[in-house]
C-alpha cells in the first residue's frame, strides 16, 4: 500500500510540475507570475530528481 | 518594458536563473547524499559483512549498512556496538570508527555498525541551519564527515503515517517516529524500511547469540536523560558497576537511568525483551541539539560552547555541569569509549566463559588529552584493500 501511495505521490509531483511549467509558458503579462511558477516548481523538481 | 514585447528573452533568462538555482542548491545536497567516508579497517577486523546478510529484505535498500566483525583469538562472549541510530549525534560514530581502526579483540567477538541508520546519515536538516559536513583535525590533515539527521530520509521511506503504530505493541507514537530507528525495534522483515533495519539487527543478535548490545547516542543538556547509561532490569547491575567505576577511576559522571517498560520501540527496551542480549544505551551531552542556542555551526557541534546555555547553566536549567569550556566532542567520544569498555569488562567479570576482552581502544583521558583525530588513520597511506566506507 505504501508503495502505491509513494508512486501516486511522485505522479502528483510530476503533474503539478507540468501544470506549473505550462502556466509559465502561457503567461503573457506578469513577470512576477512567471517567477512564482518557477519558485513553486523547485521542491517538486528536487523531489522528482530524488535530491531532497 | 512589457513582457509581451520581450517574452521569449524574459522567459529564457528566468529559466536560466531557475536552472542555476536548482543546480547551485541541489548539487551540495546530492553530493552529501551520495558521499562516502573512507576509513581504514584495523588489525582486529576479521570480516566485513552487510546488515542485509541477516535479513535479505534489506538488500539493495538505503537501509543496508556495513557490519564490521572483530573476532578474538579465543572464543568468548559477543557484543554489538551501534552508532548512527541518530545521525545528528556524531560522537558515537567517531567512537565506533576509533574501534574499527584500532581495536584488537583478544577474547570473544565484537560486531560494530557505525552507521546504523544509513538513510538518516544521508539526510540533511537545512531548515534548522545544520551544517552539511564537519571536519575532525588529525595528525595528517582534516577528516571530513557528513552531518546526518535524526530520521531516515523521506526519499527512502515514504509516505509518513498520520500516527506511527508501533509493531508489535501497537503503541501510538508520533508520525515522524516511523522514520526514527530508535522507535522501530524489534521491527519486522516486511515492514517499513526502519522496521526492516531494526529487524535485521535483531536477527544478527539472535543468530549470533550476542550477549551485550550497546547503542551510542547524544542528548541535549536540557533533557533529563543525558550523560547517562539507559538500562533495563537485566542490564542495570552491570550499568551501575560501569557508572561507578568510570566515576571513581576516570573522574567523569555517567549515571544510570532505568529503561521505562511502557515506552516501546527503543533499543534499550526491545533488544532485552526480544532476545537474550543485555542492552545499554549511552547518552553523551550534545549542546548542539539544545533548542535555545546560537547558530548551529560546526564550531558549536565540535566544542559545545554556547553563551545562551552558559546563561541557562547559571540559572540551574541544565541537567549537566556546564561552564565556559563547553562540552567538546573529544570529551563525548572519550566518555562513550570508556563506558563501552567498562560495560564489556564488568560483563566479562560477571559471566565466566563469555568474556569479551578488547585491546587498543583509547579511554576517556587519552582521547581528551590527544584529541579524537589522533586515533584516525590516513586512508591515502593505507593498503587500498583495507580502505572501506563505513556505511
Amino acid at each position: 500500500m505504501a508503495f502505491v501511495i509513494m508512486v501516486a505521490y511522485y505522479v502528483l509531483c510530476a503533474y503539478l510540475a507540468g501544470l506549473l511549467f505550462w502556466s509559465f509558458l502561457k503567461e503573457k503579462r506578469s513577470r512576477e507570475e512567471l517567477w512564482l511558477c518557477l519558485l513553486v516548481m523547485v521542491p517538486l523538481v528536487l523531489r522528482l530528481l530524488r535530491v531532497k | 518594458m512589457s513582457l509581451m514585447k520581450h517574452e521569449g528573452a524574459s522567459k529564457g533568462i528566468l529559466l536560466a536563473a531557475f536552472a542555476a538555482l536548482l543546480i547551485l542548491g541541489g548539487r551540495p545536497l546530492f553530493r552529501h547524499r551520495h558521499s562516502t567516508v573512507p576509513i581504514v579497517i584495523g588489525p582486529g577486523v576479521t570480516r566485513v559483512a552487510r546488515l542485509s546478510d541477516f535479513s535479505p529484505s534489506l538488500k539493495g535498500t538505503a537501509g543496508d549498512t556495513t557490519v564490521f566483525v572483530l573476532e578474538g583469538r579465543e572464543p568468548g562472549g559477543k557484543a554489538l556496538i551501534m552508532s548512527g541510530t541518530h545521525s545528528n549525534e556524531p560522537a558515537g560514530l567517531l567512537a565506533d570508527i576509533i574501534i574499527i581502526e584500532n581495536a584488537v579483540v583478544e577474547r570473544g567477538t565484537l560486531f560494530v555498525i557505525a552507521s546504523f541508520n544509513s538513510s538518516a546519515g544521508r539526510n540533511t536538516r537545512p531548515g534548522d541551519g545544520y551544517p552539511l559536513y564537519f571536519d575532525i583535525p588529525t595528525d595528517w590533515g582534516r577528516k571530513r564527515f557528513p552531518m546526518g539527521n535524526r530520521d531516515a530520509s523521506p526519499l527512502d521511506q515514504w509516505p509518513d503515517p498520520d500516527v506511527y503504530i508501533h509493531y508489535p505493541d501497537k503503541q501510538l507514537l508520533s508520525y515522524i517516529d516511523a522514520r526514527n530507528s530508535n522507535r522501530t525495534w524489534p521491527g519486522r522483515a516486511d515492514g517499513p524500511l526502519m522496521e526492516r533495519v531494526t529487524f535485521a539487527a535483531m536477527e544478527l543478535i539472535r543468530r549470533e547469540s550476542v550477549d551485550v548490545a550497546i547503542d551510542l547516542h547524544g542528548a541535549e543538556t536540557m533533557f533529563p536523560v543525558t550523560n547517562c547509561i539507559v538500562a533495563p532490569e537485566r542490564s542495570s547491575k552491570i550499568a551501575t558497576l560501569a557508572s561507578l567505576t568510570v566515576k571513581a577511576a576516570e573522574g567523569f559522571d555517567s549515571h544510570v537511568e532505568p529503561s521505562p517498560p511502557g515506552f516501546r520501540g527503543l533499543s534499550h527496551r526491545e533488544i532485552g525483551d526480544y532476545s537474550g542480549a543485555a542492552p545499554f544505551l549511552l547518552e553523551a551531552p550534545i549542546p548542539f541539539l539544545d533548542q535555545p542556542t546560537g547558530p548551529k555551526t560546526v564550531g558549536l557541534l565540535l566544542d559545545g560552547k554556547d553563551p545562551f546555555l552558559l546563561s541557562l547553566a547559571a540559572k540551574k536549567k541544565l541537567f549537566v555541569p556546564y561552564d565556559a569550556s563547553g562540552w567538546p566532542m573529544d570529551k563525548r567520544v572519550g566518555q562513550h569509549l570508556s563506558v563501552m569498555l567498562e560495560i564489556l569488562r564488568q560483563y566479562s567479570r560477571k559471566t565466566p566463559g563469555r568474556e569479551i576482552a578488547v585491546q587498543g581502544v583509547p579511554r576517556y583521558r587519552e582521547v581528551v588529552a590527544n584529541g579524537t583525530g589522533r586515533f584516525f588513520h590516513d586512508p591515502s597511506k593505507a593498503d587500498p584493500k583495507s580502505v572501506v566506507s563505513y556505511r
